[in-house]
């Protein structure tokens, strides 16, 4: 059913169709609509079958969702970037113990200093824990992505995390179609747990194991995401013959056959740069887009495919690992090692500064030009850095970074678009 | 607790097992034992979790007619049973963090409501550590919840899987890993730790014991009252680590006995919050015979030491408070 509704309704709306058994959650914005949506369904008697728990932290709420899940109940749970490394040791415990839990990750930065606006630092802080994770470009692949998640957790019984953009899709109302409970039955089967807690058949979870096994167990969990490469692609396929629409897979290309220039990214930026990629290819420009939907397991192979053809490759990435740069980008060199193409890593939006038109055309503008493809951040404040730089070599005890830049900011006035502002490079 | 003593047995103060009605005995070796923890555990000679956890898990087994899942924080009691390949476990048991037993018994408690499986119990347990510390915020948010779980620690006053590290269940003068006997004032620092059973009754649940090896009917019938109940409960057990006590192997239950009789460790009962049975002490000993037998207080005893009776009067005075907060030298009744 079509509904205009706000992008945490719809997800709690998918969350329910799929009958989970337990959910339990602890609120951090932008995730908190998801979770209230739900408690209401459970209290209003439209989730039924349904035990909802309100923990004292995310640590206890992931680790609810391991007994639940492992007694055999379907378990939901959701939260966001500090609830996340709250929770962090449960992360790692749920995937070693191979739980098909599935868990919404409304993206938002990670503090100090504290930010409750979007982008990837969360997601990519477990990107080793052992979890699948899809990315979601739309608030309807949103809902969908939800609905496969289910199904592909169970398949392969190992936890699934779909991420969400904060606030750009979490809060942001539009055209959903929410699809109807015998659709989702039909597409979802009850959970028949791989291993269960169960007193009629005994046996012991979680043991301590040595280095005489750990390889093995750790290689089995790799060998699980590698299956996952195949069923995630086939349950996006058996998703539009059930429900008609194109939903999920690994990566999903836009215009990009003939493209010298291919824009990567991951989530709802991939709306603003194919209209980017409209624009400019109206002008002449060969240049197209590659949304990652599967973050893990990478998928190397239809990324070195798709890319393989472009001369320039910018990877938009909304997180910075401080000390190196991109993340994402990294990924996608190891894809294209040996391949000729440049591969330019622009970092933006951390924090949930805006990713403009204007300022992303700035850059692709410039890009054939430039002579090292390396870090970009895009729309970074040149002045303000180098002002902050300057007066912490001056001063020994220059005082919080976080403060001093922000009164800095105040002074010098609104944030100026690219012309006059310069498109900050530093490699 | 759950009967009337009619005779001590001379020499060890404990009830003579041959004089009591069959229902009451302790029998180790029975067919009917489920015998919870088998063979093949590595804990060491004389361990007194190994010892409490059997028979608390074999008396909630009974309880539940063997619907039980068990759920263990990390720690000696979880290491000991379960070296890879090889369970010691007969039951359904899980181990997921050490910090998380009460919230992943939550969880399975769930998952047994919405399944219908209204039969099937959950057991939760866990050191002092895993309770008292690390595991404390899940802890008292399944209190909180009143979550159908009962918890058991097995205390034994330090973090002895990592090698005998102080927790807030160490006692004051006590030497560990982290309170070394040196310095001014040696061993673990006076006036700290936390009594987890009185915070437990303060979340007002409907059923908190405290339990000790040293009288394993007792303990028995404090599990199978907590069976009976539904809601968060807490039992709180000591259990001497001869490893980190510094006593010997074969001392295990003279030592628990001594905790109890000296009024260190008093052993009661209470409901939403209000005690309801406490264990008389019926011949009070000094503290200095529980703490003689054990190297971690050695240093209380030395005379070099200028603070060691001061140590020993700060804990005679915490066993004699215990003895006047829950009454413990009151007349028995019916002796
Ligand atoms: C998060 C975390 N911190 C520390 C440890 C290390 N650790 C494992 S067991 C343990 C001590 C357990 O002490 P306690 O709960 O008292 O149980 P005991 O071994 O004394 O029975 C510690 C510190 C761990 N496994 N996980
Ligand atoms: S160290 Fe202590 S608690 Fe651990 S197995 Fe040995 S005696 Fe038991
Ligand atoms: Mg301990």
């Amino acid at each position: 059913m079509l509904k205009q509704i706000e992008g945490s309704h719809a997800m709690a709306e998918a969350i329910a169709l799929c009958r989970p058994e337990v959910i339990c959650a602890y609120p951090i914005t932008p995730q908190t609509h998801i979770v209230e949506g739900l408690s209401a369904m459970v209290r209003d008697g439209h989730l039924t079958g349904c035990e909802f728990i309100n923990v004292e932290s995310e640590f206890a709420a992931l680790s609810v969702a391991i007994g639940s899940s492992a007694a055999g109940a379907r378990t939901y749970t959701a939260t966001a970037s500090q609830g996340l490394l709250f929770m962090m040791e449960a992360v790692y415990n749920a995937s070693g113990l191979g739980l098909p839990i599935v868990m919404t990750l409304g993206n938002r930065a990670i503090g100090a200093p504290i930010n409750i606006w979007n982008d990837h630092s969360d997601a990519m802080s477990v990107r080793d824990a052992g979890w699948i994770m899809l990315f979601a470009e739309t608030n309807q692949e949103a809902v969908d992505l939800h609905i496969q998640a289910f199904k592909l957790a169970e398949e392969l019984s190992c936890p699934v995390m779909v991420n969400v953009d904060g606030f750009i899709l979490t809060h942001a109302v539009e055209r959903v179609d929410i699809p109807d409970p015998e659709q989702v039955d039909a597409f979802l089967p009850p959970f028949d747990p791989v291993q269960v807690l169960d007193p009629a058949s005994p046996m012991s979870m979680g043991a301590m194991v040595g280095p005489d096994a750990f390889m093995e167990v750790r290689y089995l969990a790799h060998h699980k995401q590698m299956q996952a490469l195949d069923r995630i692609p086939e349950i996006a396929a058996e998703f539009k013959a059930a429900f008609g629409r194109e939903s999920g897979g690994l990566i999903r290309c836009y215009r990009c056959d003939d493209a010298d220039t291919i824009v990567v990214a991951m989530g709802s930026v991939v709306g603003t740069l194919k209209d980017m990629v409209d624009t400019r290819r109206a002008a002449g420009d060969r240049i197209g887009v590659v949304s990652i939907g599967a973050f893990r397991p990478f998928p190397l192979e239809e990324v070195r495919n798709a890319l393989m053809g472009a001369r320039r490759v910018v990877v938009l990435e909304k997180a910075l690992a401080v000390g190196m740069g991109g993340i994402l980008a990294s990924h996608v060199r190891m894809a294209l090692r040996g391949h000729p193409n440049r591969v330019y890593t622009l970092i933006a939006g951390l924090g949930g500064r805006p990713i403009l038109q204007p300022s992303l055309n700035a850059f692709m503008d410039r890009v054939a030009a430039e002579p090292h493809y390396d870090v970009h951040f895009l729309d970074l404040r040149e002045d303000v850095v180098e002002a902050e730089i300057a007066r912490m070599a001056a001063e020994r005890r220059s005082g919080p970074i976080a403060e001093n830049v922000l009164r800095r900011v105040a002074a010098l006035g609104q944030m100026m678009l690219p012309d006059a502002a310069v498109t900050g490079d530093r490699p | 607790m759950n009967q009337t003593v009619k005779f001590y047995q001379t020499g060890t103060l404990t009830v003579g097992n041959r004089l009591l009605d069959p229902e009451h005995r302790t029998v180790q070796a029975s067919e009917e034992r489920s015998n919870a923890i088998t063979c093949g555990h590595r804990a060491c000679q004389g361990c007194g979790e190994a010892l409490g956890a059997r028979y608390a898990i074999d008396a909630a087994l009974k309880a539940a007619d063997g619907n039980l899942i068990c759920v263990n924080a990390t720690g000696c009691l979880e290491v000991f049973t379960t070296p890879y390949p090889e369970t010691s476990w007969q039951l359904a048991w899980m181990h997921s963090l050490f910090g998380n037993a009460a919230a992943v018994a939550a969880g399975v408690a769930a998952a047994q409501r919405v399944k219908g499986r209204n039969r099937v119990r959950v057991v939760a347990q866990g050191g002092d550590g895993g309770t008292t510390d690390i595991g404390f915020g899940c802890l008292s948010g399944m209190f909180e919840r009143n979550d159908d779980v009962l918890y058991i620690c097995y205390d034994n006053e330090a973090y002895m899987n990592t090698g005998v590290q102080r927790s807030s269940a160490t006692p004051g003068g006590a030497r560990t890993a982290t309170t070394p006997a040196v310095g001014e004032a040696p061993g673990n620092v006076f006036g700290t730790g936390k009594n987890v059973p009185l915070i437990a009754m303060a979340h007002n649940i409907p059923y908190v014991a405290t339990a000790s090896v040293a009288d394993l009917h007792d303990l028995e019938a404090k599990v199978t009252r907590a069976m009976g109940i539904h809601g968060a409960r807490y039992i709180h057990i000591m259990v001497p680590c001869p490893l980190g006590w510094g006593s010997a192997s074969h001392d295990t239950i003279r030592v628990a006995r001594l905790a109890v009789e000296s009024g260190l460790f008093p052993l009661f009962e209470a409901e939403h919050g209000v005690v309801t049975s406490s264990r008389p002490i019926r011949r009070k000993v000094p503290v200095t015979e529980y703490l003689k037998p054990q190297k971690r207080f050695a240093h209380l005893f030395r005379p070099d030491n200028p603070h060691g009776a001061d140590a020993l009067a700060r804990l005679q005075a915490q066993a004699d408070e215990n003895c006047r907060r829950f009454n413990l030298l009151r007349a028995e009744e019916g002796k």
